[in-house]
């Protein structure tokens, strides 16, 4: 006879988990009692959100299912944050909440919330489990929903008593799951992709447009080497950095609100744009009606809910941007570049519109993130929070590999870059993890800093600290007539604080410290953070104003007097 | 703006309707009617939903019913060549007399059965489409409608076999 807490974690070891983030409560006591002397590894992290937001960062970091534990009611609730941010991002996660037991189901029992309610619409799928013998059977089936198809995160609800109960072995039900309804299409359609190569074939501007799917899907080698078998431009999106090296020579880095001028130059002129694993979301595409406006669209995406939802395309094919874009690869029957005049006028843009960085002996942040990139090769793993901080990171960092840069892109949720860190450095030990924050969202989660302390996780933070909410100061001083209303923030000792918890740091007020100080973190044995004094009203440039054409942005930065189109 | 007939095979589930109908919810559409009921395969129910949208948006939705999980099949029956039914309940006040006789005369002309005669009313049955039912109702009116009941539509696409059986 085993109890259902004991079938839960010898379930989760078989699907190969070795590390849980979790947070105990009276609900959870029984998977707790468990974990006590359980071969797998729980980070007792301070805040559930951190748990949820670690194991987050750990399945983006390492392309595997992260899993996270909470209690019932307050602690399911704290999830909540991490689950949207999963599921915007398409981030395979599994979350374990516990729950009062099923007598008690709907009464306002102590602790008690519906989670499965409550995360209807921000989960991939979820169970209420409401009988031992299914713990093994909705586990197999939580790990396969979240990890296949587009991924997302699978909750799994799971009454005290339900943990519990007894099970003989003999009626502990197992096998594979039947998910009829669960049938996810990975090969694109021949037909469809030999339209898309003719496509190819006639273009004169062609761009591609990348997005989180090709990180997801593991298609990098494959989207770099179509995009040189025909010269193809590339532009990512924040969550496809790292899709193909910065410093490729057809990369054209981030398109959209804080794109570089030449991408969205591109974009706005192409004639054909080839979406792989992107979604049009409206930070990228701005106003939809001049997106692209003379182009014909080939999308690639696994999702068929993504196909038409914003753009309708020439071309959709449905599948696994690995497999579709290895199979354009075998069965192009041409090849070479097709298009010289227009990689000409990309070159010229490029060289013209190069993204702003000043050197005048002040603090700028781009200057900070251009060092980092120097010190680490364009190397390690790059988790931002959210702001400018993480526009400046992924405008400025060379990211080399995919799954090196770490980023809340569809929620943009304040407070995730901390924990996510947490998670990825257990993802992968033996690269150096740096933390790219704000001063505000840092204090989101700021708590995480007894976890780093305890378990000695080697994460480098450093504080952009413009003592603002920096993004939103940014948008009232463009549209809102400098009025800072509640944006400001008194300055806070950073350094204090991580002392206090036994971290060691290093405030940073002038240019001349900025290569020891990020020199001096980065070869420290251990966490380290830096607290970098920056330009306070510093803005990210290039903008598109919410709503505007991709190609009228404001911060525009002309060199040689050229200008756009 | 147009209604859509939409056919949804389910897992009989809890909760598949909730996941359903909050898809709607979500963007802000009102569902016309709903009528769910385990169907020809044990284990799967069907649920016919009756909503109005444009044709993009209502496109989205489908796409996105069939994501879920619990959702192995949906067609929207709209175009197609369909057969839709409905059911009502109707309790007329009709005190014994005049007034009960006439109310028996229209029952019978839509070949509404009287299910329940009470002291001072009658409950008719009737089954159709919205139309059919609607008129039903502007007859009654008159004598006093007390109590109406609607099944929601239910609809099958005509011929062929269904998509149960053909999983
Ligand atoms: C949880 C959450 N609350 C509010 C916001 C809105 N928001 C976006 S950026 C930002 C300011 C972030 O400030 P900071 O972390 O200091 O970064 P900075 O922009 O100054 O680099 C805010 C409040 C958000 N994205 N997430
Ligand atoms: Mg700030």
């Amino acid at each position: 006879m085993k109890t259902g807490a004991a079938i839960l974690i010898e379930s989760l070891k078989e699907e190969g988990v070795e590390i849980i983030f979790g947070y105990p409560g009276g609900a959870v006591l029984p998977i707790y009692d468990e974990l006590y002397d359980a071969e797998l590894t729980h980070i007792l992290v301070r805040h559930e959100q951190a748990a949820v937001h670690a194991a987050d960062g750990y399945a983006r970091a390492s392309g595997r299912v992260g899993v996270c534990l909470s209690t019932s009611g307050p602690g399911a609730c704290n999830l909540i944050s991490g689950i949207a941010t999963a599921n915007m991002d398409s981030v395979p996660i599994v979350a374990l909440t516990g729950q009062v037991p099923t007598g008690m189901l709907g009464n306002d029992a102590f602790q008690e919330s519906d989670i499965t309610g409550i995360t209807l619409p921000i989960t991939k799928h979820n169970y209420l489990v409401k009988d031992a013998r299914d713990i093994k059977m909705t586990v197999k089936a939580a790990f396969y929903i979240a990890g296949t198809g587009r991924n997302g995160p699978v909750l799994i609800d799971l009454p005290k008593d339900v943990l519990t109960a007894k099970v003989a072995e003999e009626d502990v039900i197992s096998g594979e799951p039947e998910l009829r309804g669960y049938k996810p299409t990975l090969k694109g359609h021949s037909k469809q992709i030999k339209k898309a190569l003719d496509l190819i074939y006639k273009a004169e501007k062609p761009v591609l447009y990348v997005g989180g799917g090709v990180i997801a899907a593991g298609a990098s080698e494959e989207l770099v080497k179509l995009a040189e078998l025909f010269c193809l431009p590339v532009t990512t999106t924040l969550m496809g950095l790292g899709a193909i090296p910065a410093d490729h020579p057809l990369n054209l880095g981030m398109l959209g609100m804080h794109g570089t001028e030449y991408a969205n130059y591109a974009v706005s002129e192409t004639d054909l744009l080839i979406a792989v694993g992107s979604r049009f979301d409206d930070r990228v595409t701005g106003k939809l009606s001049h997106f692209a406006p003379h182009a014909k669209i080939i999308h690639i995406d696994i999702d068929p809910a993504e196909i038409g939802k914003n753009v309708n395309p020439d071309v959709p094919i449905v599948g696994d941007a690995k497999s579709v874009l290895a199979d354009m690869i075998c069965l192009a029957e041409k090849n070479g570049c097709i298009s010289e005049p227009w990689l000409e006028q990309v070159k010229s843009w490029r060289k013209n519109h190069p993204l702003r960085v000043v050197e005048d002996g002040k603090v700028h942040p781009q200057n900070i993130i251009r060092k980092l990139s120097e010190l680490l090769d364009g190397g390690g793993i790059i988790v931002s929070e959210v702001g400018q901080n993480q526009m400046w990171a992924a405008q400025h960092y060379g990211f080399k590999k995919p799954r090196q840069w770490i980023s809340s892109g569809g929620l943009g949720t304040m407070g995730y870059g901390f924990p996510a860190a947490i998670g990825a450095w257990f993802a992968k030990p033996e690269e150096p993890i740096v933390l790219i924050a704000g001063d505000g969202s840092f204090q989101m989660n700021i708590q995480e800093l007894a976890t780093v302390a305890q378990y000695k996780i080697p994460v480098k933070i450093v504080i952009l600290n413009n003592m603002y909410l920096g993004m939103v100061r940014q948008w009232q001083e463009l549209f809102y007539d400098r009025r800072y209303s509640y944006t400001e923030l008194p300055p806070v000792d950073f350094v204090g604080i991580a002392k206090a918890y036994g971290i060691e740091g290093m405030r940073v007020d002038s240019v001349d410290q900025i290569d020891t100080a990020l020199k001096t973190a980065l070869t420290y044995d251990g966490p380290y953070l830096l607290d970098f004094q920056i330009e306070r009203e510093e803005n990210v440039f290039p903008m598109v104003p919410a709503g505007a054409a991709i190609s009228d942005m404001i911060g525009k930065h002309n060199h040689n007097g050229g200008s756009g189109p | 703006m147009k209604q859509h007939i939409i056919s949804v095979l389910v897992e009989n589930k809890a909760g598949v309707l909730a996941r359903v109908s909050g898809l709607f919810s979500r963007r802000g559409f009102n569902i016309e009617s709903l009528a769910v009921g385990t169907c020809e395969t044990p284990g799967m129910s069907r649920i016919t939903i009756v909503v109005i949208g444009n044709d993009m948006h209502i496109e989205q939705v489908k796409k996105q019913l069939n994501k879920l999980i619990d959702v192995i099949k949906i067609t929207d029956i709209t175009e197609k060549e369909h057969v839709e039914r409905e059911l009502a309940l109707i309790k007329v006040h009709a005190e014994p007399g005049l007034q009960r006789s006439e109310v028996m005369q229209v029952a019978d002309i839509f070949r509404a059965k009287i299910i329940d005669v009470g002291a001072q009313t009658l409950v008719l049955e009737t089954t159709g489409d919205p139309e059919k039912i609607f008129a039903l109702e502007s007859l009654l009116r008159p004598y006093g409608v007390l109590e109406l009941v609607r099944t929601g539509r239910v609809a099958l696409q005509r011929g062929g076999p269904g998509p149960a059986s053909r999983q």
